[in-house]
């Protein structure tokens, strides 16, 4: 119980430490920015490049444009929320995509030796060639701006969160205990009832830290995507024409950057959440 | 099928050979024209040095791997048969229990595979777990009980579906030996409470003797049954059993038959607990 309570002090903490840490450098370090070893390393720490911490909180409580009613709080808020959904959509069919990938390989291993190249190299692509690609290639029948980028930016966020399941999976479904197999076998339990009652359990402490970074790849995909197209709604598209009001307006900037952090760390917990889920009937680690 | 014949045969091996990479370089004749009955009700110890092909015997019995040559029939029908219709219950040196089940859901394992009901299902765990004297361990996870427990969930799980015959391939070698010279009581009293068939693989002498009605011994290279040993301890053994001079006796007979078909370094292998 002690150990929950530290985790619950040490979680605003962190938030603290790091706005202090923002608010002394900016105290300390050089207004134009600075040079180590000749590089332009230090950033700036004018008012413009790196504004107050409550400056940026405060921003949040303000109107989003000059006279406008919704407050920028409300605006990123339901910015992050759509693009919450988008991730999370994406993380979903991702790792049931890639889960059913594994199972199929598992199962042939022809299929295995074809699809493993190209499933290596397809991560290799820089996510930000395939938006463009993904717009152009699949939501062709739709004329609607909003509802052709959002199933760019899910099909994106899918294309990263997979891969990491499928690895794992596919790794997982090998390494089933050669004598629990055997058990199986001798109880003439026929392929797919082995594969649910005995390798499919067996492979989750391999899928379950896979879901992590999956969570964390579908916020990526989701987020460059938006950057990318400019999805209208999303909080991606809300950090890009925000950064161009940067030199008028810097604390707005920040207030997007938040929305997207928050939008990681609620993925993150869940997967968290979904991960110790899968993971409570497994012995603990290190018996 | 001529039934007649078939009553009192747990299992009959008939000119059995198992031969590994035929006709490669590194050919090995596994068993070679192995002859053996099981009668039902009787308790079976394989026993030889290593790669004299007992779990292979085994295996061949529990339909696990296909003869090269020779008949298999188990409980009056063909091996791969008896194994469909899970005939036989199984037990392994690593009690295999399925880490994310519960121990009665382990016990299950079997059941579930027949298609029984929950409820069937529960009751017969319950018992299960009455027979080998851990009921109060049920919701227990098999990674929070000592080894000799998790290895009498094992032998509850093999014997879940009242199968009349018992594979094991030496259960109780990764025990230690208080704990080892218990389970073989215990599983005494299991097999004459159920009235169970054993074929039971082990490399210790005295294992093999105090548990069985027949102690066949196998030598290797190739592998082949070299003799048997009739025990005649009758079926009421205890702890005095171990310290009785007939008990010695066979124990002596068992190392003597083993030392017969092997001069000098071939006991390897053999284990003299």
């Amino acid at each position: 119980m002690t150990a929950r309570l530290r985790k619950l002090i040490m979680f605003p903490l962190a938030f603290a430490f790091v706005a202090a840490l923002w608010e002394a450098y900016k105290a300390v370090g050089p207004e134009n920015g600075g040079r180590v070893l000749g590089f332009g390393l230090l950033p700036r720490t004018g008012d413009r490049a790196m504004p107050h911490v409550w400056k940026m909180v405060s921003r949040l409580g303000r109107p989003e444009v000059r006279g406008g009613k919704e407050t920028i709080l409300s605006v990123v808020t339901s910015a992050t929320w759509y693009s919450f959904r988008v991730a999370f959509a994406a993380f979903v069919i991702g790792t049931l995509l890639g889960i059913a990938v594994a199972v199929l390989m598992a199962r042939f291993r022809l299929l295995e030796r074809a699809l493993m190249p190209y499933l290596i190299v397809s991560q290799t692509v820089p996510i930000i060639v395939l938006a463009p690609l993904i717009i152009g290639l699949m939501a062709y029948g739709s004329r609607d701006l909003v509802s052709k980028t959002w199933i760019a930016a899910t099909l994106l966020g899918v294309f990263l969160a997979f891969f990491p399941v499928a690895v794992a999976t596919l790794r997982g479904l090998q390494s089933t205990p050669p004598a629990a197999m055997e058990l199986m076998e001798s109880l003439a339990s026929p392929w797919w009832r082995t594969l649910l009652k005995l390798r499919f359990p067996a492979a989750v402490p391999y899928i379950a830290p896979a879901l992590r970074i999956a969570g964390a790849s579908a916020v990526v995909g989701v987020v460059v995507a938006e950057i990318s197209l400019g999805v209208p709604l999303g909080v991606g598209r809300l950090i890009l024409s925000y950064g161009q009001e940067a030199s008028t307006d810097p604390p707005k900037l920040y207030t997007a950057v938040f929305g997207a952090a928050v939008l990681g760390l609620v993925m993150a917990v869940l997967v968290a959440l979904i991960d110790r889920q899968m993971m409570r009937r497994h012995p603990p680690a290190g018996t | 099928m001529d039934v007649t014949s078939d009553t009192g045969d747990a299992v009959r091996v008939r000119g059995v050979s198992k031969v590994f990479n035929r006709g490669a370089a590194n050919q090995v004749d596994a068993l070679v024209d192995i002859d053996l009955t099981v009668h039902r009700g009787e308790f079976v110890s394989l026993i030889g040095p290593s790669g004299c092909g007992k779990s292979t015997l085994l295996r061949l019995i529990a339909d696990l791997t296909e003869p090269t040559a020779g008949e298999l029939i188990v409980n009056g029908k063909s091996a791969h048969q008896a194994r469909l219709d899970q005939d036989y219950g199984m037990a392994f040196q690593q009690s295999g229990l399925f880490d994310w089940r519960t121990v009665e859901r382990n016990i299950e394992l079997p059941l579930e595979l027949k298609g029984w009901d929950k409820a069937r299902r529960r009751a017969r765990s319950a018992e299960m777990l009455n027979l080998v004297k851990l009921p109060e361990f049920a919701s227990h996870m098999p990674w929070q009980l000592s080894g000799g427990m998790q290895q009498r969930v094992a032998i509850a799980r093999a014997l879940a579906a009242h199968p009349q015959l018992l594979l094991m391939d030496e259960p109780f070698g990764a025990l230690d030996e208080m704990t080892r010279e218990h389970m073989q009581a215990e599983l005494l009293r299991i097999c004459s409470e159920t009235g169970t068939t054993v074929v039971f693989v082990t490399h210790s002498i005295p294992e093999a003797v105090y548990l069985a009605d027949r102690v066949v011994v196998m030598s290797p290279r190739p592998g082949r049954i070299t003799a048997t040993v009739d025990v005649g301890l009758g079926r009421d053994r205890s702890e005095l059993t171990r310290e009785a001079s007939e008990f010695f006796d066979r124990v002596t007979e068992v190392r003597e038959a083993l030392r017969g078909t092997h001069v000098g370094d071939a006991v390897s292998g053999i284990d003299d607990r």
